[in-house]
């Protein structure tokens, strides 16, 4: 490891033929491989760069610098810095399916055969046709959209938006499916360190050293942070040197995680954090069965935030010319990429470390024609680089404007006196200060404080266990980071048990860190940008402040300042200082906005990782499902389930005629449904039938041994949660059940019931919906077909087993089973459970038993084709808006106990008259096809909201009827059977006169399931 | 979020649900006037500060808890089986 950071060693090897067809790569120097060329493209043309390299590095080695076209204004722009808070240099990569919109060019690593676009430019990069709008500019300042397109109203959908659209848009995404993966992984550990530069090195090597489980994670390929950028000295090694140590050392521990690649973009409760590991970013095509990207989901003990510093920009005008840099960036790109971004470097500084990029391009051999300060004096020695390389020094002096076409080659510097003059150079190096990385800090609602030493906001009250180091801290100086880093991190390690040792102090070479910020330069010419990315300009906040938007919150809505996708990282602090200054406020007064997550921007697929498609959720097979899939049943979804809808057989060709045959078999002979996805509750002890007579609306106490009972559950607010069956087993023991799709909120609600309403009640209860399979065999020959496999001592005569009975009994020669006599069909029927295991065995057991009867396995669709017959509700009716009276089941209300939802549901408006109710519906003319959702319509009324009298909630095809058939809720439904309504259904073009009946097509008198 | 489950332990608040505030006693019984009802069913305090609210460990042990959240700042100062809670409710109820 350490030897890919050996700058002394890449710096030794010869420079190949490669590098020679990149003007800007320097001979030697930087943590890249010369050795190895990566060709790729840009917007179509061919240029090679190097291992190493990012799209941005490799650009500027070609001397691409004009890479994109700003967001409202099309103005050209270059690459600012050489981080993840790039505002400008914003691409495509990629093609096809894999296409990627607006990824930093600073991030995104090269590789061989990368193919990259420019943005926002029509019809090319340096022609662009609206940049017109840079023109247009008064009319897209500060407040555009709420001033221009406020009126008229119709405007909007035909011109503005149409036009903001295609105007406003950056990046393409890719049209076709994402063909790679995303995966997502949980970590535990007791000390995340967040960040790999020297601080982040240094915790985690304390942390480790002591024992601790440490995760370390950091954004780049390999960890080192400024170390990698700068040229400094740590003891007797090179920044580069000890980093590669310190990495090689915590390879070596066990206990140690490094996550490169990795950016920590959350912070959340409880010690929680989320990061994206980009594991296949770096290649054109993941490895096999690799992930493109990984979510992680850590939890540690302590954090410690080592996240670093954002270089500020200046504010001066045409400080968005391509060729304005980031000091802090040029000197990345020329020590860490091998690459000038320049021939001819100017210095625009107010801090002591922008003279450090005086040294590095000489020694990279480029020039420095001019540093310029806006200080009036300056340490003795910082200017000694300057003076040896023939540098003019201004103090005292700013630079105010820019010249090129687009790219920089001129800038005019104003002295102190007011005297301007115009200075030559391709590359101006903008240092005015760091502001650390606070966003991390601010994520669960802590606001940063204002440290007047570095002119900056440093985390405020940090998160529970995390702790701020080094430069995100405010802590400049190498030697600080380190001292702070070590010291943290054994701190951290103590706090989680282990008995660490702070290293001795390290010693660097010499440094300061002084800084005076000058939040804007004197007023030039050209426009100067605050937000590059929104193109916020410094008279935007002159009009917010002089139209009253002063409010740090309301400054950022009204100019949009730091809401583009990089949330304002290298332009918020300086919005604030223009506006402190406007309005005479101490700049902490005038505060900042609120971070919240993601750091950076995220990819929902990385989120959704593996759960896509019909991945999203589990899916659960009934105990029927081999012999459904293996006999050709068409299957429906149920919340997680899949169930049989229906069984087509040879020569059927729709749907409908399958499930006619299914109905019609079960009417007239017998046929069998798999029932087993309903919820059932095993409910045993002393008081249980205490707590479901509390639970449940209708009566139970007075329910047999041996006996099933139809069974309503209210929520408290009267409303109807859903119904089942209740059975008693023995004196004490019960079993419930519930609809599919209420199963776990049921069972929720029992455990609710009996927790925290009724504590002192002796019950237990479990769910054991997975435990049995269980089948209903309906049908006149049920009886004969369920004989065969029940063990012979069972009777289940009429006489011994009537309606509604339930028994244990054994089948299949010893397995023990329950039958229940229990009907949904309306015909004789039985449903029979047993131990899920023994499911297939007795699908396929009574298959055979009735196969002489004809028995026709049916699914879910005659199932509900039979219940709609029998005017029985379902999850349709149960909606979650009807009452038990709404769903004609108000008789069953008992009237002598307290019960859940007892008194709310006699709430007036939940009794008046008016109040849809349950009916049947069937259209007068019998050819007719009527469709559920059609509203309810007076027969010569005009259709409209207030002629609504409710809705179709089922409709079936009768096979028994030879006709459509309905179920619906209408206005005082139970006075009007026999009244003529329309079925109204606009949107379908639905419109059936239909005559209102009682909600039972099939034996009303109920004759056929007690034989 | 994280929630220190008696039973279970520390856990990752996907395996729980939320109901709300546990203050509300329900008005049990035959005697119950509706105004009663009414209120324990939808008035609620939203208090800034620490609150008693009921969580269902439902992907775990499914037991009902009473959270003690500080609503500003996520931090919980106790986590009690609701049943234990529920319990001492009603003794203290039970003192004339
Ligand atoms: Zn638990």
């Amino acid at each position: 490891m350490s030897l890919a950071l050996d700058r002394a060693t890449s710096a030794a090897a010869p420079a190949t033929s490669p590098a020679t067809l990149q003007p800007f790569r320097t001979a030697a120097g930087g943590l890249i491989d010369r050795s190895q060329p990566l060709p790729f493209t840009f917007d179509g043309h061919a240029y090679t760069g190097v291992a190493g390299d990012t799209l941005a590095s490799a650009l500027l080695a070609n001397g691409v610098r004009l890479v994109g076209r700003s967001f409202k204004y099309h103005r050209p722009r270059g690459i600012l810095s050489a981080g993840s808070e790039e505002p400008n240099a914003l691409v495509e990569l990629r093609t096809g399916a894999r296409r990627e919109p607006n990824t930093r060019a600073t991030v995104a690593e090269l590789y061989e055969g990368l193919e990259t676009a420019s943005q926002n430019r029509w019809p090319s990069l340096r022609y662009d046709a609206l940049s017109i709008n840079a023109l247009a500019a008064p009319v897209f300042a500060a407040g555009f959209y709420y001033k221009t397109f406020m009126w008229p109203a119709s405007f909007w959908e035909k011109l503005y938006e149409p036009l903001i659209r295609r105007a406003a848009g950056l990046g393409r995404a890719a049209e076709a499916p994402d063909p790679d993966h995303y995966d997502r992984m949980h970590a535990h550990c007791d000390v995340l360190v967040i960040g790999g530069g020297p601080a982040g090195l240094a915790a985690a090597l304390a942390a480790g050293r002591a024992g601790a489980r440490v995760i370390l994670v950091d954004e780049e390929a390999t960890p080192g942070g400024r170390l990698l950028a700068e040229r400094r000295t740590i003891g007797a090694l090179a920044g580069t040197t000890w980093a590669g140590d310190a990495i090689g050392e915590l390879r070596a521990m066990p206990d140690v995680r490094i996550l490169s690649r990795t950016t920590l973009f959350g912070v959340y409760d409880h010690g929680q954090y989320g990061a994206i590991e980009r594991v296949s970013d770096h290649v054109a095509v993941p490895e096999e069965h690799a992930p493109r990207q990984r979510y992680w989901r850590i939890a540690a003990k302590r954090a410690i935030l080592a996240a670093g510093a954002i270089e500020r920009p200046h504010v001066f005008g045409g400080n968005d010319r391509p060729g304005v840099m980031l000091a802090g960036a040029v000197r990345a790109y020329i020590n860490k990429y091998g690459v000038l971004p320049g021939r001819e470097f100017a210095v625009f500084t107010t801090s002591d470390d922008g003279w450090r990029t005086v040294a590095d391009a000489v020694a990279a051999g480029a020039r420095v024609v001019a540093v310029i300060d806006s200080r009036f004096e300056v340490r003795a020695g910082l200017t000694q680089a300057a003076v040896a390389a023939g540098a003019r020094i201004m103090l005292g002096a700013q630079v105010i404007d820019t010249a090129g076409r687009p790219e920089l080659a001129a800038i005019t510097v104003m002295s102190d006196a007011g005297r301007t003059e115009t200075i030559r150079c391709d590359c101006l190096a903008m240092a005015n200060g760091w502001n650390p990385i606070v966003h991390l800090d601010s994520h669960l609602s802590r606001k940063p404080v204002w440290d007047a030493r570095i002119s900056a906001f440093v985390p405020g009250g940090l998160p529970g266990g995390m702790t701020a180091v080094g430069a995100a801290k405010g802590q400049f100086l190498l030697s600080d980071c380190l001292d702070g880093g070590a010291r943290a991190g054994a701190a951290a390690a103590a706090d989680c048990g282990f008995a660490a040792v702070s290293p001795p102090p390290y010693t660097t070479d010499p440094e300061s860190d002084a800084h005076e910020p000058l939040w804007r330069a004197r007023a030039g010419r050209g426009k100067a940008f605050v937000d590059f990315q929104n193109d916020v300009a410094a008279t935007d906040i002159e009009l917010a402040h002089r139209e009253g938007f002063r409010a740090v919150e309301h400054l950022k809505r009204y100019t949009t300042l730091g809401m583009a996708t990089d949330q304002g990282k290298t332009s918020n602090m300086a919005g604030l200082g223009i506006m402190a200054e406007l309005t005479g406020q101490p700049l902490p007064q005038v505060g900042t906005t609120v971070f919240r997550p993601p750091f950076t921007p995220v990819a929902i697929g990385a989120l959704a990782g593996h759960h896509r498609g019909q991945d999203f959720r589990a899916t659960r097979h009934t105990p029927s499902h081999g012999w459904a899939e293996a006999n050709g049943a068409v299957f429906v979804t149920s919340g997680q389930w899949l169930r049989a809808a229906y069984f087509p057989q040879t020569g059927e060709t729709d749907w409908l005629e399958t499930v006619r045959r299914e109905v019609s078999t079960v009417r007239s002979a017998v046929g069998i449904c798999d029932v087993s996805t309903f919820g059932k509750i095993d409910i045993q002890g002393r008081d249980a039938i205490k707590l479901i007579d509390k639970v449940c609306a209708n009566a139970f106490a007075s329910l047999p041994v041996g006996k099933a009972r139809y069974a309503i559950v209210l929520r408290e607010d009267g409303f109807v949660m859903d119904d089942g069956t209740v059975t008693r087993l023995g004196d004490t023991h019960f079993v419930m059940t519930a609809s599919t799709a209420n199963a776990a909120r049921v069972m929720q609600h029992l455990e609710y019931a009996h927790q925290w309403l009724y504590p002192h009640l002796d019950v237990q209860m479990t769910s054991v919906s997975e435990q049995w399979a269980q089948f209903a065999i309906a049908g006149p020959h049920a009886r004969d077909t369920l004989r065969r496999i029940i063990d012979p001592a069972v009777d289940i005569s009429n006489e011994a087993f009537p309606f509604l009975a339930a028994a244990a009994i054994t089948v299949g020669g010893g397995i023990a089973a329950r039958l229940f006599r229990i009907s949904f069909s309306g015909e004789l029927a039985y449903e029979l459970a047993v131990p899920a295991g023994y499911g297939d065995a007795a699908w396929r057991a009574i298959l055979n038993a009735g196969a002489s009867y004809g028995i026709t396995p049916y699914g879910t669709e005659a199932l509900s084709v039979m219940r709609i017959e029998k005017g029985h509700v379902a999850t349709a009716e149960i909606n979650g808006q009807t009452t038990a009276r709404d769903l004609g089941l108000g008789g069953m209300m008992a009237k002598k106990k307290d019960f859940i939802g007892r008194l709310m549901k006699e709430r007036p408006a939940l009794i008046e008259p008016e109040r849809p109710i349950v009916v049947g519906v069937r259209p007068v003319d019998p050819n007719d096809r009527i469709r559920a959702g059609s509203h309810f319509i007076g027969v010569d009324v005009t259709p409209g909201p207030e002629a609504d009298e409710g809705y179709l909630t089922s409709v079936a095809f009768s096979p028994v009827l030879g006709q459509w058939i309905g179920i619906g809720l209408l206005k005082n439904g139970a006075q009007r059977h026999g009244e003529r309504v329309r079925a109204y259904d606009p949107v379908r073009n639905g419109d059936v006169v239909v005559e209102i009946c009682a909600p039972c097509f099939v034996d009303p008198k109920e004759e056929k399931l007690r034989v | 979020m994280r929630i220190d489950c008696p039973c279970c332990g520390l856990r990752d608040n996907g395996e729980f649900t939320y109901l709300g505030d546990a203050s509300p006693a329900r008005p049990d019984g035959m005697d119950a006037s509706p105004a009663a009802m009414l209120d324990y069913v939808y008035r609620r305090d939203n208090p800034a500060g620490p609150h008693r609210e009921l969580w269902y460990h439902g992907a775990g042990c499914r037991s009902w808890l009473v959270v003690t959240r500080d609503t500003r700042t996520h931090d919980i100062a106790e986590v009690a089986f609701a049943r234990d809670a529920a319990r001492a409710r009603d003794a203290e109820k039970a003192v004339p």
